[in-house]
């Protein structure tokens, strides 16, 4: 155990090291600022491949956890001289409560169920950003948020937002890389395999569900407030039913339950624009037909099939040296 | 005007659009019945109904009921070839899986929808005339009592085939244990085909007869499908009339608030009580207690 | 012979052609972000579509000083995120001098900060009042401003002698502006809004506001959205039985309209940018030059007939095309350029831009139409 452990950490350093030097290369590049979405979207997923991958439970409506972060940062920033740090996680606190609240009687239901109960919230709380437009904005957006600052060092280019966005980043990847490791990640899996099992094991599964839908909320609305700083403007839209889905995509293409495949698919995912941009108004319909595709002949996502062809690989390899010793 | 007709009015209007909820929701009822599955798509087969129709009015020049039959077979089709592409391919899969293939597939049919018939909305013309029809001072248009009409002969007909005909009752088997069904000499898969046939063919049939009063483009299909679902779910799945009941008092309580207590929230009290039937009674509130719900 | 004259000429022509190929400065990059799909796919369709053909046509008549435009065009799909994404591959990558677009309001102020940072003018085709009040440097619009719209109606209900009005609006971008300007601008004609109601962008039934609207004693309905949801309200409000004068936002102002509403539109009032009348305007108009090439050119490449959400774009580029030729083609000489246009006569209406203007345009922008016998009829 003690060396998966340590080669997992090891995996995960090199990452972050790659991570952070990736700015000294890309200087100037446009593809800087991609990135820092990418690192947002990245959060987004892993939070949702904690419930999704480990727990195997549903959510088609995690946009308006990330909706309801970028918007309690963005309205008290945007009008009161606070500690924007401070409401970073002022939010993640009340998003984390309400979670916890809504956690109980969503997670009673399964399957399809769940996923109605998910989206009906989504869709309430887009409608809720959509209408109450003395506080939103409303439909038309919200903009004059502020950007972060640290002293005399603002968080206002690409260069500092991208360095803000992964270390917050990083720390979730590192969290959920222990998570997994931990009693709680094998009791979550358990759940995933089979509820019962898991509750005749004595594993208490209902409360650990919803702790787990605690935990990607707030993650969800950390990534959101930091959305809100980011970009100084937000817009209804970008928190609808159509993101949650996106998220679900990321993903599915990914790799449900990895937390580098979370984060390939929120990159493919949010450069696909740039990859699609060839085939114009055809992107909707490719995209449609990726994520049938996906589910049906790679359900382990991108990771998955890439673990499989190494492994293959590897056999192949090994054979060949066998076959060379013998000879 | 008094408040008596201010009532019966929106009443009336409710009723009338909770009509087209149910029988967008009866299509959900079908497949979920046979096979379990939620078909997030259901929506899309309601848009390809009503946009098919304007095709074949247009682009080909038919009369209106041979557009109104080929739009169904065509969407029939899509369904069928949806089941046999994506859906029988997959045995024993998660929830997750089927309910991100239908997404997908929605998302995909929408794309298509919009590349081949472009961004613009159409309107269909009435089927018989446009003239409103007055009840003790509240209006409605002929082509609300076509809604109503055909949902009421789409029940009887469906409550006649799964209870009396032996197809039917086969159907019936198999969403109760598809394996017992298949033992005693049921073919399920072609069961689970004739349900999805079966779904898509109504959703067209929902597009075609409330294109003339919503219009139609290619992105109507996502509201008014969920829309549908919350019927069903109010309803309760297990039962045809409770999609029914489900989808007339969706209608009734969105066109009631958005009278009384305020139409931007219209929605949002749709899924309120969606969410409110999940929690407190997820078997729906007219169907049965025994039916497979976790 | 006369075999050597061609070959000759043959030569030179293409001795010509490679001279041009090598000595023939990049061509000059314009960047454009229209909601080419998604919701507000109705305003940036026709909007990339008219800077695609504006371009191009530039580009057939020599370009401008010698020097070919390239037109990239990034679709934002109306998502706020995706517009941050696309201009900033518009400026740090394709480097681009300019930028139309985009073609909501939710866009634009997302963007804003952006371009701002980067001193790259923009030409919003938004609406939404807010995108350059106050004024910011680098931004200007070509869209009218909601609030002339709002006063050409009001003006109109005042001469009508009407001062209990309800308005209906979608909860969208552009209907929430418009209920913003309508319920502002009230007081100072004298109009008092008794009923404020508003229904979704996928709303297929307003019988129930319109219910509420009739028992109000209103003596006028204002709907401000974009189609369908407009036409949806005229079949209703015909289906009410409901008297009292329908007026609409220029968010419908394009045959579209009359098309999908069909008998229910007759008698609806708008006001609206002059290209849907174009023809019925007298021929002193300073615009009307401008609006029968674009509607003809329109009609001509696409096949359909041109709105003034194309308007938008043909006056985003033109007045760039005027810039350029005034001042060059650095991203500071065209925002300067742009700042000094006056007595501009396009599509949505006659451009004066000064330091502290700049959307332009007056309340001249708008005409009030009327729907007759199935086409719009101009009102004086």
């Amino acid at each position: 155990m003690v060396t998966v452990k340590k080669r997992q950490l090891l995996v995960f350093f090199v990452f972050a090291a790659a991570v952070l030097l990736a700015p000294f290369f890309l200087k100037g590049n446009y593809l800087l600022n991609v990135l820092v979405f990418v690192g947002i979207n990245t959060m987004l997923a892993i939070g949702l491949n904690l419930l999704l991958g480990y727990a195997g439970q549903i959510s088609l409506g995690h946009a308006a956890f990330f909706g309801m972060g970028a918007y309690i940062s963005g309205i008290i920033t945007s009008r009161f001289p606070v500690e924007p740090f401070l409401i970073i996680f002022l939010a993640a606190l009340c998003v984390g409560v309400i979670a916890f609240i809504i956690g109980f009687p969503i997670l009673k239901l399964k399957g399809h169920y769940l996923a109605m109960a998910t989206l009906g919230f989504g869709i309430i709380m887009y409608i809720i950003f959509n209408e109450t437009v003395d506080w939103t904005g409303g439909p038309s957006g919200l903009s004059g948020i502020p950007n972060l600052r640290v002293g005399s060092l603002v968080f206002d280019n690409d260069w500092n937002n991208y360095y803000l966005v992964w270390v917050f980043t990083l720390a979730v990847m590192l969290l959920s890389i222990n998570l997994s490791r931990s009693r709680i990640g094998r009791a979550l899996r358990a759940i995933h395999d089979s509820e019962v099992a898991a509750r005749v094991m004595g594993v208490n599964a209902r409360i650990l569900k919803v702790q787990i839908f605690t935990v990607s909320a707030v993650i969800s609305a950390v990534a959101g407030s930091l959305y809100a700083h980011v970009m100084t403007f937000i817009a209804p839209a970008s928190f609808g039913f159509n993101f949650s889905v996106e998220l679900l995509t990321m993903i599915v293409i990914g790799g449900l339950g990895s937390v580098y495949g979370s984060f390939l698919g929120a990159a493919i995912l949010t450069m696909l624009p740039e990859l699609l941009r060839v085939f114009q108004d055809l992107d909707i319909v490719i995209y449609g037909l990726m994520l049938i595709l996906m589910t049906m002949y790679m359900p382990g996502g991108l990771i998955g099939g890439m673990e499989a062809a190494v492994r293959f690989a590897l056999k192949k390899i090994g054979k060949g040296e066998n076959n060379n010793a013998q000879a | 005007m008094d408040n008596f007709q201010q009532l019966f009015q929106y009443i009336l209007t409710g009723l009338s659009n909770g009509a087209i909820y149910a029988l967008i929701g009866f299509g959900f009822a079908i497949i979920y019945n046979s096979t379990g599955i939620i078909n997030f798509a259901q929506g899309e087969f309601v848009m390809l109904g009503g946009m098919l129709t304007i095709f074949f009015l247009s682009v080909f020049q038919m009369p209106l009921v041979p557009a109104i039959l080929l739009a169904i077979v065509v969407s029939t089709g899509v369904g069928i070839l949806f089941e046999r592409l994506a859906i029988r391919p997959l045995k024993d899969a998660q929830p997750f899986s089927l309910i991100i293939i239908t997404i997908g597939a929605s998302i995909f049919l929408r794309g298509a929808a919009m590349l081949i018939w472009g961004k613009d909305t159409h309107a269909l013309p009435a089927f018989s005339s446009n003239d409103p029809l007055y009840i003790a001072g509240a209006t409605i248009l002929p082509q609300h009592l076509w809604i109503l009409g055909v949902t009421v002969l789409i029940i009887i007909a469906s409550r006649i085939f799964f209870n009396y005909s032996v197809v039917g009752k086969a159907m019936r088997a198999c969403s109760y244990n598809p394996r017992a069904a298949g033992l005693v000499g049921i073919n399920v898969k072609s069961m689970v085909l004739l349900s999805f046939a079966l779904s898509s063919a109504i959703g067209s049939l929902a597009g075609i007869i409330i294109a003339p009063l919503t219009m139609t483009s290619y992105d109507v299909g996502a509201m008014l499908g969920l829309k549908g679902f919350c019927a069903v779910i109010i309803g309760g799945m297990s039962s045809g009339m409770g999609t029914v009941f489900g989808g007339l008092l969706l209608g009734l309580l969105e066109s009631l608030g958005a009278g009384y207590i305020s139409a931007s929230y219209k929605d949002a009290i749709a899924f309120i009580i969606l969410l409110l039937i999940l929690f407190i009674r997820p078997e729906g509130l007219f169907g049965s207690k025994e039916t497979e719900r976790f | 012979m006369s075999r050597n004259i061609f070959r000759m000429i043959l030569v030179l022509f293409f001795s010509f052609l490679m001279a041009g190929a090598v000595f023939a400065a990049p061509p000059v990059k314009i960047g454009a972000l229209f909601s080419v799909t998604g919701p507000a796919s109705p305003l940036g369709e026709p909007e990339r579509n008219t800077a695609e053909m504006m371009v191009a046509e530039i580009n057939k008549a020599g370009g401008i000083n010698g020097r070919q435009l390239e037109l990239i065009v990034y679709d934002t799909q109306g998502d706020a995120t995706k517009a941050v994404q696309a201009v900033n591959k518009l400026i740090k990558d394709d480097k681009v001098v300019a930028i139309i677009g985009p073609s909501t309001t939710g866009d634009s102020m997302a963007i804003i900060p952006v371009v701002e940072k980067a001193a790259i003018p923009l030409i919003s085709c938004a609406a939404g009042i807010k995108i350059t009040d106050p004024v910011k440097k680098w931004v200007f619009k070509t869209a009218q401003n909601d609030v002339l719209a709002v006063m050409r109606i009001y003006k109109n209900l005042q001469k009508q002698k009407i001062s209990r009005v309800a308005i209906l609006t979608v909860s969208d971008g552009f209907g929430s502006s418009g209920r913003e300007q309508l319920k502002l601008k009230a007081k100072e004609f004298g109009i008092s809004i008794i009923s404020d109601e508003t229904y979704g962008p996928k709303d297929t039934d307003m019988t129930v506001q319109l219910t509420k609207i009739r028992n109000s004693n209103a003596q006028a309905v204002i709907c401000w959205g974009t189609n369908p949801g407009p036409a949806i309200v005229a079949r209703n409000a015909q289906q009410l039985g409901i008297k009292i004068p329908l007026y609409m936002s220029h968010g419908v102002s394009s045959r579209k309209f009359i098309d999908l509403a069909g008998d229910s539109a007759g008698g609806i009032m708008l006001p609206s940018g002059k290209v849907i009348v174009a023809d019925q305007l007298p021929n002193s108009d300073p615009q009307k030059k401008a609006l029968m090439s674009y509607v003809n050119k329109y009609r001509a490449r696409y096949k359909v007939e041109g709105d003034h959400f194309g308007g938008h774009a043909w006056d985003a580029v033109m007045l760039l095309k005027n810039a350029m030729e005034k001042g060059g083609f650095a991203p500071a000489a065209i925002r300067d350029q742009l700042e000094k246009t006056k007595k501009f006569a396009g599509i949505g209406g006659t451009f004066n831009f000064s330091p502290q203007d700049h959307a332009g345009l007056n309340i001249d922008a708008f005409v009030l139409v009327k729907v007759e016998k199935g086409d719009w009829k101009l009102i004086k």
